[in-house]
């Protein structure tokens, strides 16, 4: 016989301004198999919550529906009091009184109804509630870092400095990422390289960190605290236990037009090359596609100078295994090129830059040592045009979002030039300045009062080439759309920020959501900004969105802190509201028929197949079984079994129709 | 080879008949057979869809559903105006079930929507583009600018034709038939359209500003595929030299008639002789 306890919360008066709370306790303490019923101002409050402990102990209660706010808010506030007063905290259940009544309906009769309503339905499955125990699950305590930009380092350097294990993979021969590229950084014009590459090497040297560079993730099963990574490491064609980075082979590679990645295309590389001098690691590998010996079989030159003979040509790709705790996802954004911008010649002219070519060119690393100079004819150029916004802000081009980043490196590209040309001019065409952040605005004001950059609020239609210089033809706002046409040596687009070619198929490897603009998807957008919708899978970096460096880092080290509270525990506690698929005594075993529909509808990989066997080992029946530890309680399989072998714990289909018949058996 | 609809529209049959004239001598030429859709009307141009979109779209649907009575599977529109307002209005109807049947029940007439609308370099390289470079028998030697207008490549997402800014179409087959196109800037600007009667020095402005720029790169011709564009750039020529302040005798010649000459046809069957700017090209 079931003695349930029915506690109706106020809720101050976002509850009781609506629906009459002691009529509603009044009418629930009349409810079948109701042994105590009451209503208190504020329910979750100290003196609320001892009110339903006392019920539990001096009542005996078996059972407890508290109606008051969403369960979001605090179902586990109330469940956390029960089982302090001896009571399985699964056999409380709440009864959302304020969002699904009150506050979506006028002060009525019919709210109160409504509100005994929603109590009754409660009580008829709080009856048919069972005890269940939180699952608990090892954790393997090693970290996943996927991304060697400035987010993986700083979350895998967070992460190995509190003493845990990080694997760390980067798709390119070198980490740094896209900062590694940059010449000085906003808002305090410090050299990127310089605050970077410490950290780098910090990385490189660091106990607790494996770095595997040239090497993607090829797969990832398992589930939080227990998954299994499959690391491919691309074939570098080195041997980097015998290579010594000397660098010879990279000065005696015949093949040296090859259009450099980290230059952005503006300096040209070898095909056996290190991305950049400040490489970590800093030793070579063979880019097979543009190697002459790959292509034509013939060449070899880097195999007859390298003294310590670490070039092995028939190095295949290898392929790792690594057992993870948990994973950050760090693998950073890419910027539109040029040839995206029709209005702006589809890439064809050679001084129309890009943001991130601009860098190149304005860095001390970079093709023109850090001399601004026109890619075309190596001449500097007297005026240049920014263009903020290209490709962002515009739904018409697919990017209705802003970048974020590009007022502000605008303003310092605008900056940097003034800096180096003194008699240069440099104009900024944008549509508004965005400049929130901490010193970022005075950033902007002084590029235009101390440097004299030429501020013009406006778009520019087009840009077409005439006798060498570039015809700029935009509006300015300001000055009622009249129509500018400037006459530039040069034009920087401060192209959009996108995600990076890949994002999607990686997502897809490890069952991470992503948004339509293929940027990883995090699990709330304020409340848990570092962590996925898998338990375990953590983001940081602009793989989420355009960020910059400051924001970058921080949201790093909040993954790292993520990972590293993970790791703290030896083992994980989980909700046990999962799916389980029964299992009965013999000949039947379970109701399970073993379709595996369950199998391809579950989002998370979670079901298994188990065979039963005979006692001569002989198998009898292969069943479907739920992963505990993977299982995230959607119930997806349960609409799919045509043989209702799957319930969901503390969702049961007899819970369900309990509910649905309280209110059709008025 | 099979018939082709021919839709020659208002200006083919007026003041570009030399465009007209011109695109039948090509298709000829290189064995196109194009018949004329019968009892055509006009495609509603701007005036009609700036006035009322039911009356632009039975104009158009109406030449349509001729074309398709008639048994045509494509139909050639020369004009940019002509065959941007067929594509279109086709796109419209395509895209809302209700509203083909309404139109339909406008003009009293069926329509499926799905000819296949071609322009002339649509035409040219549909039909023609492998045996262009053999017949080439006086190649077109000179440096020339295309200028494709406004209408021939927008709305992008609904004519799926060429490129957006710059298009390339018009140069790769003058390339072709033996002439240098150049690079400039000024391939897809606004010649000043209809402004022509209303405000002329509007044009003049416009169309000076296309003139040019193709006249200070050095191109002896500007190449034009739509009527409007050509009559903008050629007849108000003394306008636009006003505007300028200087005089340019650049011609203006449809790419009908470049390709003509181009594989042997006389200026005179070409209609070169019907511009106000005299051609000294051929």
């Amino acid at each position: 016989m079931s003695k349930i306890g029915v506690f109706i919360c106020h809720c101050g008066e976002n509850i009781s301004a609506t629906v009459d709370c002691e009529k509603v306790a009044a009418e629930a303490g009349k409810m079948d198999g109701v042994e105590f019923a009451t209503d208190y101002k504020y329910m979750c409050s100290d003196p609320g919550q001892t009110l339903i402990k006392n019920a539990i102990k001096e009542k005996g209660l078996t059972g407890v529906v508290v109606g008051a706010c969403s369960p979001r808010m605090h179902e586990p506030t109330f469940r956390k009091a029960c089982a302090e007063a001896g009571l399985n905290p699964y056999l409380c259940e709440m009864s959302n009184l304020r969002e699904h009544c009150s506050w979506v309906h006028e002060k009525n009769e019919q709210t109160t109804e409504k509100a005994i309503d929603l109590v009754k339905m409660l009580v008829e499955k709080v009856k048919k509630n069972k005890p269940l125990n939180a699952i608990k699950v090892p954790i393997t305590k090693k970290a996943l870092v996927i991304g060697g930009g400035i987010a993986g380092i700083q979350a895998a350097l967070d992460i190995a400095n509190a003493g845990q294990q990080v694997i760390m993979v980067e798709k390119e021969p070198s980490i740094g990422g896209h900062m590694s590229q940059l010449s000085e950084t906003f808002p305090t014009l410090d050299c990127s390289q310089c605050i970077l590459t410490p950290r780098m090497v910090e990385v490189a040297q660091h106990p607790n960190i494996t770095l595997y560079t040239y090497a993607e993730l090829e797969h990832l099963d398992g589930f939080i605290g227990n998954f299994k990574a499959t690391i491919r490491l691309k074939a570098k064609s080195v041997d980097y236990k015998l290579c010594t980075g000397c660098g010879l082979c990279t000065t005696k590679c015949p093949s040296k037009k090859i259009p450099s990645e980290f230059n952005e295309g503006l300096g040209m590389r070898t095909a056996i090359y290190t991305p950049f001098p400040q490489a970590v690691p800093n030793k070579p590998v063979i880019d097979r596609a543009n190697c002459t010996y790959y292509q034509k079989g013939k060449c070899k030159v880097c195999e007859k100078v390298c003294p310590t003979g670490a070039i092995q040509y028939d190095l295949p790709d290898q392929f790792i295994t690594e057992d993870i705790g948990a994973v950050v996802i760090a693998t950073g954004f890419n910027v539109l090129k040029t040839d995206f911008f029709p209005e702006y010649g589809y890439g064809k002219y050679a001084d129309v830059l890009t943001g991130l070519q601009f860098e190149r060119l304005a860095s001390a690393s970079g093709p023109t040592l850090g001399e601004i100079r026109r890619p075309s004819d190596g001449k500097v150029p007297k005026k240049i045009v920014f263009i903020a916004c290209s490709g962002s802000r515009d739904p018409a081009k697919g990017i209705p979002y802003c970048s974020k980043i590009c007022c502000m490196y605008t303003a310092k590209h605008a900056m940097l030039y003034q800096h180096k040309v003194h008699d240069g001019e440099s104009y900024v065409f944008y549509m508004d300045i965005r400049a929130g952040g901490k010193n970022y605005e005075e950033f902007v004001r002084r590029a235009i009062e101390d440097d004299g950059v030429n501020y013009i609020r406006g778009r520019v239609a087009r840009i077409y080439e005439k006798d060498g210089k570039y015809i700029v033809k935009g509006a300015d706002t300001l000055l009622g759309s009249k129509p500018v046409e400037i006459e530039a040596d040069m034009v920087v687009l401060a192209t959009a920020g996108v995600s990076n070619p890949g994002a999607e198929e990686l997502a897809q490897k490890m069952h991470v959501s992503y948004d339509a603009y293929k940027f990883f998807a995090e699990a709330h957008p304020k409340l848990k900004p570092v962590e996925t919708n898998t338990a375990g899978i953590f983001l940081c970096g602009a793989c989420q969105a355009p960020k910059d460096i400051p924001e970058t880092v921080g949201m790093a080290s909040g993954a790292a802190a993520k990972v590293i509270g993970l790791f703290s525990n030896n083992e994980l506690t989980r909700e046990p509201l999962i799916a389980v698929v029964n299992r009965s005594a013999p000949p039947v075993f379970s109701t399970c028929v073993g379709c595996f529909m369950c199998q391809t509808a579950c989002p998370y990989n979670a079901i298994e197949r188990e065979e039963i066997k005979g006692r001569d080992g002989s198998v009898i029946k292969t069943v479907a079984k739920v992963n505990p530890g993977l299982c995230q309680g959607c119930g997806t399989c349960v609409a799919f079994c045509r043989s209702k072998a799957i319930d969901m714990q503390g969702f049961s289909n007899e819970q369900m129709f309990a509910e649905v018949m309280a209110l059709l058996n008025e | 080879m099979k018939k082709l609809g021919f839709y020659p529209g208002c200006s083919l049959k007026g003041s570009s008949s030399e465009y007209a004239q011109s695109v039948l001598a090509v298709a000829k030429a290189f064995d196109i057979e194009l018949e004329e859709i019968n009892d055509w009307n006009c495609c509603g141009a701007t005036a009609a869809h700036n006035m009322n979109k039911e009356l632009a779209l039975s104009l158009s649907t109406r030449i349509l559903a001729l074309a398709e009575k008639q048994g045509f599977e494509e139909v050639v529109v020369p004009c940019a105006a002509c065959y941007n307002r067929l594509t279109v209005t086709q796109h419209e109807l395509n895209k809302d079930e209700a509203l083909k049947q309404r139109v339909s029940d406008i003009i009293e007439m069926p329509i499926s929507g799905n000819l296949q609308i071609l322009n002339v370099m649509q035409l040219i390289d549909k039909y023609v583009a492998d045996r262009l470079e053999q017949k080439v028998t006086t190649p077109f030697g000179h440096k020339v600018a295309c200028y494709y207008g406004c209408l021939l490549v927008r709305p992008h997402n609904i004519l799926k034709f060429d490129r957006l800014e710059d298009p390339q179409s018009m140069d790769i087959l003058m390339k072709r038939s033996g002439a240098e196109p150049i690079e400039w800037g000024f391939k897809t600007e606004c010649c000043g359209a209809g402004f022509s009667v209303s405000r002329t020095d509007v044009v003049a402005k416009l169309s000076g500003n296309i003139v040019k720029d193709a006249a200070d790169r050095g191109a002896e011709a500007i190449i034009v595929a739509c009527p409007m564009c050509q009559s903008n750039l050629d007849m108000r020529r003394p306008q636009i030299n006003e505007y300028l302040k200087q005089k340019i005798n650049i011609s203006v010649i449809y790419i009908t008639q470049a390709i003509g000459l181009a594989v042997g046809l006389s200026p005179k069957e070409v209609g070169l002789q019907k511009h106000f700017v005299p051609v000294k090209i051929g």
